[in-house]
């Protein structure tokens, strides 16, 4: 099937989130699309998948003009999309979930069950899924619960699939085998549009690369590309990602986390037993793929989440069992993972998220009740310091893009006295000069002697800012290197690999694919 | 994702641009609720809603009365028009003023005997009425209002209610005080009294995380058969000799002082619900309390990462709101009841969702929800005798007015508004206020 797109325009009020976008993907293709947050790829495959209607242009298949209403339309013309967020019913069979919305029934209306299991079974022996059809999805890993989104758009018979940044969630292993499934795909005549910003595995996985920024096609390229020319046309200027700083000059220890143990919903052990030390004005970045207990070490950190076992300990006090006000009040700056949710009060101004975690603390308040003057000075003070580009101080800060809503956070808590920065994904979903404004302020902190801990899943933002590199895998330390190791070694590490000698050869983990980003999900839903 | 995600700006958006959070994944009950009552409503939209409910108890008003039913078909729409106009002005007359009265008042031979004979004081009967009426509305829709704003909903306003009535009553009747001191101690322990019910339900919540709404629900039981119980042993709080279940009355140094003569039943009670709503005003705005109460009323998350302490206030504003309802009850036993019996408590529970609802959750809202409703009640016993429409009928406007208010779409879909809330980002300057 040859699918096409021509001049498709979609606007939101003033803003052209694509602007006249053309391209064709022919049959058994791998065709990526790569863009930066909010350079409009989710916007047009949004359209392609009959969830928005364009305002100009539109769909061609088979030369054949389409218009799609709906997903279901899109589905009958034989398109598939398998979104970074799953569409499954986790307490359901994968059998099950993948005939949702397509149950046949058999005599006396009753579910026709076996038919199901059976494709189920068949297409997964074809492509070499792996995939069994009476396992429960919420009993699956992520990357198997991947592969039943992609038995679903084929159970559809998709000949188009859209897969919207597939490797997010994934392992380096994971991501391989997700590579060799889309390869075969392909050869089976499947086209595949592959939605990614980064750069490394759109190089090893697409046959075209089609580049969007700011809602318009700035160009097409066919592997081998270099990484520096499409990462120049990807932001529209050279870049310049690592951010100069000099050697850092560790003093004494300040945080220290000993044996930390978290115990997690259903007895599980997120955080096991996991121990690290940050001295003032180094910076240590935890690496790992996304769900080994980052977050809730970051929780147990500020106390948000209970410790069971071990203590932390800041300067010398310890403050395994006190509040989370308590370690605010101690000298902790945070910047959680997730902005949204946990940063900002979003219908809120600006202002009152100056001051959230300070409130009740003088200036700002006198007696109970709060001083509004001195908040509104603060926001003033702040607002310039920080570069935050808001229309006015009550602005609600949840109207701010990604990037200020994070200057806003940075402020707060670099405004207030702190010893130690922990700062968790502290540039998921931001554009280019955010991210750059943020690395800048972290090492600037890491100068005047702040402990920082980083924790990222970026590799490219651990290598940027860390001084020294500890691994996270399944709630513990895999190891600790120096910033020149190779991601090789960091991959093995992040799978799980022994802190010892490479038991796996280096090669067994393309480098191409240590990569694992996080879904930057604020910014592209 | 079946719903179209907001827009997705270019690289690099200017100042003001972006996101409205909107994340449509995981959305608690809570968050559906104020999202579909609350956030979804403009003033315009309460304003068309009270207006489409008007038109339509107009309507049933009109349509359910024998008179028009019977009447010949040339007929029938004036008869209508007489029926549902006649309604609207007895609610009028009955609520706010009468011309009648301001008639009888000048064919008096001077102002004195005017005074005397209680002229003067019919020309504001329908006022004072209105104002004794909406008291406890009033202070039980703050008693919503209050941790709505925290992200509770108090459906316990009942049982808050009862609590502060038991404690007014039985101080009422069992002491014997000078006259100001009386009032002020039996005022303080109908707060009390509502306030250790409202504490229960935030403590219960905050220790073991209980639903509010099924432990207020709960309670509202519990404390209507205790109430029951009381008043069922004279050893307790039944008035001795009394075969009823009915407290004594209580002192006459313990009724609250009336504020316009001895024929209107205005009392002090009024101006301590208005102080009531102007004292959560500040709490919510002013005071850092009130910062962290709307904090985790707007991301409890997002409170805790800042150091608050989420459960406890939760607790805190529970113990409130038990407060304000049971200064309510303070309210009906010593303003206008003066004894306590299982009827005392009325609907104000349900009535007071309704105010805050109306109110859209602001104090300032809940007052004037609070004056239109009880405006409704205090209209509609003359609005019965003079047309013969019965008072339920008010309980029905009431239900219309809430329900299009709560269906903020079917009323834009009426009045082809434009949506206020289409996640676009002009809009979300214009949000609240251009529907």
């Amino acid at each position: 099937m040859e699918l096409e797109l021509r001049g498709i325009t979609k606007r939101f009020g003033p803003l052209v989130a694509n602007d006249e976008i053309s391209l064709s993907v022919a049959p058994g293709q791998v065709h990526a699309l790569l863009g930066e947050n909010g350079a409009g790829k989710t916007t047009l495959m949004n359209v392609l998948f009959g969830l928005m209607k364009p305002d100009e242009g539109a769909i061609y298949i088979d030369g054949k003009a389409a218009s799609f209403h709906s997903p279901k339309d899109a589905i009958a013309a034989g398109i598939g999309m398998v979104h970074q967020h799953f569409m499954l019913v986790p307490v359901f069979t994968v059998a099950e979930n993948v005939t949702l919305g397509i149950e046949q029934a058999g005599p006396a209306g009753l579910l026709d069950r076996r038919k199901t299991r059976r494709d189920v079974r068949e297409l997964s022996h074809r492509y070499g899924l792996d995939v069994d059809p009476d396992a429960l999805v919420e009993d699956l890993p992520v990357g198997i619960q991947q592969r039943v989104e992609i038995v679903k758009a084929l159970v559809r018979e998709a000949k188009v699939l859209i897969l919207d940044e597939p490797t997010a969630v994934l392992t380096p292993a994971e991501s391989e085998e997700l590579f060799r499934i889309v390869r075969q795909l392909r050869d089976g005549g499947t086209s595949i549009i592959f939605i990614s910003h980064k750069l490394k595995e759109i190089q090893s996985i697409a046959d075209t690369i089609t580049v969007l920024r700011r809602g318009k096609v700035v160009g097409q390229r066919t592997p081998p590309a270099t990484e520096d020319d499409l990462a120049s046309l990807m932001v529209g200027r050279d870049v310049q990602l690592r951010v100069s700083k000099d050697a850092a000059a560790p003093g004494e220890v300040v945080l220290d986390v000993e044996d930390l143990t978290v115990v997690g919903e259903h007895g599980t052990l997120p955080v096991n037993g996991l121990s690290f030390q940050v001295r003032a004005g180094e910076i240590l970045g935890i690496a790992g793929v996304q769900g080994n207990g980052q977050t809730e070490l970051c929780e147990a950190l500020l106390g948000v989440r209970p410790s069971a076992a071990g203590t932390i300990t800041l300067n010398g006090r310890d403050l395994t069992h006190a509040s989370p006000r308590d370690r605010l009040r101690a000298g902790v700056a945070y910047i959680p993972e997730d902005r949204t949710e946990d940063g900002l009060v979003g219908s809120f101004s600006v202002a009152e998220n100056l001051v959230l975690d300070m409130y009740d603390r003088k200036p700002f308040s006198s007696g109970i009740n709060l001083n509004l003057p001195e908040i509104a000075k603060n926001a003033a003070e702040r607002i310039t310091e920080f570069d935050v580009r808001t229309g006015s101080a009550s602005t609600p800060a949840g109207t701010l893009s990604g990037g200020n809503q994070q200057k806003v956070i940075l402020a707060r808590e670099l405004g207030r006295e702190h010893k130690v920065l922990i700062a968790s994904q502290p540039t998921r979903g931001l554009d280019v000069g955010s991210i750059e404004f943020v690395h800048r302020r972290i090492v600037e902190q890491r100068d005047h002697g702040v402990a920082v801990v980083i924790v990222s899943s970026e590799l490219d933002e651990i290598y940027a800012l860390a001084d020294r590199i500890a691994v996270m895998y399944e709630g513990k330390i895999t190891g600790f290197r120096d910033p020149d190791v190779p991601t090789a070694e960091l991959g093995r590490l992040m799978a799980g690999g022994v802190d010892a000698a490479p038991a796996v050869p280096a090669e067994a983990i393309a480098p191409e694919a240590a990569a694992p980003e996080v879904s930057p999900v604020q910014e592209e839903m | 994702m079946t719903t179209p995600p907001p827009a997705e700006p270019p690289a690099t958006p200017p100042a003001g641009t972006g996101k409205s959070g909107e994340e449509s994944r995981h959305r608690p009950f809570s968050e559906i609720f104020k999202e579909s009552f609350l956030e979804g409503n403009t003033v315009t939209v309460t304003v068309l809603a009270l207006f489409t409910a008007t038109v339509l108890g107009g309507l049933l008003c009109a349509f359910t009365n024998p008179t028009v039913l019977h009447a010949s078909a040339g007929n029938m729409l004036g008869q209508a028009w007489d029926v549902a106009s006649g309604t609207y002005v007895a609610l009028f007359e009955g609520s706010v003023f009468n011309p009648h009265t301001v008639a009888a008042l000048f064919q008096q031979a001077s102002l004195s005997t005017a005074v005397h004979d209680g002229y003067l004081s019919a020309v504001f009967n329908p006022l004072s009425e209105t104002a004794v009426q909406a008291t406890p509305l009033i202070l039980t829709g703050l008693a919503v209002a209050l941790p709505y704003q925290a992200g509770l909903f108090n459906i316990g306003g009942q049982s808050q209610f009862i609590g502060g009535a038991i404690m007014a009553a039985w101080l009422g009747y069992d002491l014997s005080l000078p006259f100001f001191v009386h009032v002020v101690v039996c005022v303080i322990g109908g707060f009390v009294g509502g306030a250790v019910i409202g504490w229960l339900t935030g403590e219960i919540k905050a220790r073991t995380g209980a639903h509010e709404v099924i432990v207020t629900i709960m309670l509202n039981y519990v404390m209507q058969y205790f109430l029951a119980y009381l008043l069922s042993s004279q050893s307790l709080l039944q008035a001795s000799g009394s075969p009823n279940p009915i407290t004594p009355p209580i002192a006459f140094n313990a009724h609250l002082p009336l504020l316009a003569g001895t024929n209107l039943r205005i009392n002090t009670g009024f101006l301590i619900a208005l102080a009531c709503a102007f004292g959560v005003w500040w709490l919510l705005n002013r005071t850092t309390t009130g910062f962290e109460f709307r904090s985790v009323g707007a991301n409890a998350s997002a409170a805790r990462v800042a150091g608050m302490k989420v459960e406890r206030s939760w607790a805190l504003v529970m113990l409130t709101a038990g407060g304000l309802a049971g200064l309510a009850g303070s309210a009906v036993i010593q303003g206008t009841d003066f004894t306590l019996n299982p009827n005392s408590y009325g609907t104000y529970g349900i009535d007071a969702i309704t105010v805050a609802l109306l109110g859209r959750g602001k104090p300032g809202g809940v007052v004037a929800a609070g004056l239109l409703f009880g405006a409704l009640h205090a209209g509609s016993p003359g609005m019965q005798t003079s047309t013969s429409t019965p008072v339920q009928i008010v309980q029905v406007l009431q239900a219309l007015i809430v329900m299009f208010v709560a269906a903020p779409p079917l009323i834009r879909a009426l009045y082809r508004l434009r949506a206020s809330r289409s996640g676009g980002v002009g809009t979300t300057v214009s949000k609240g206020w251009s529907a």
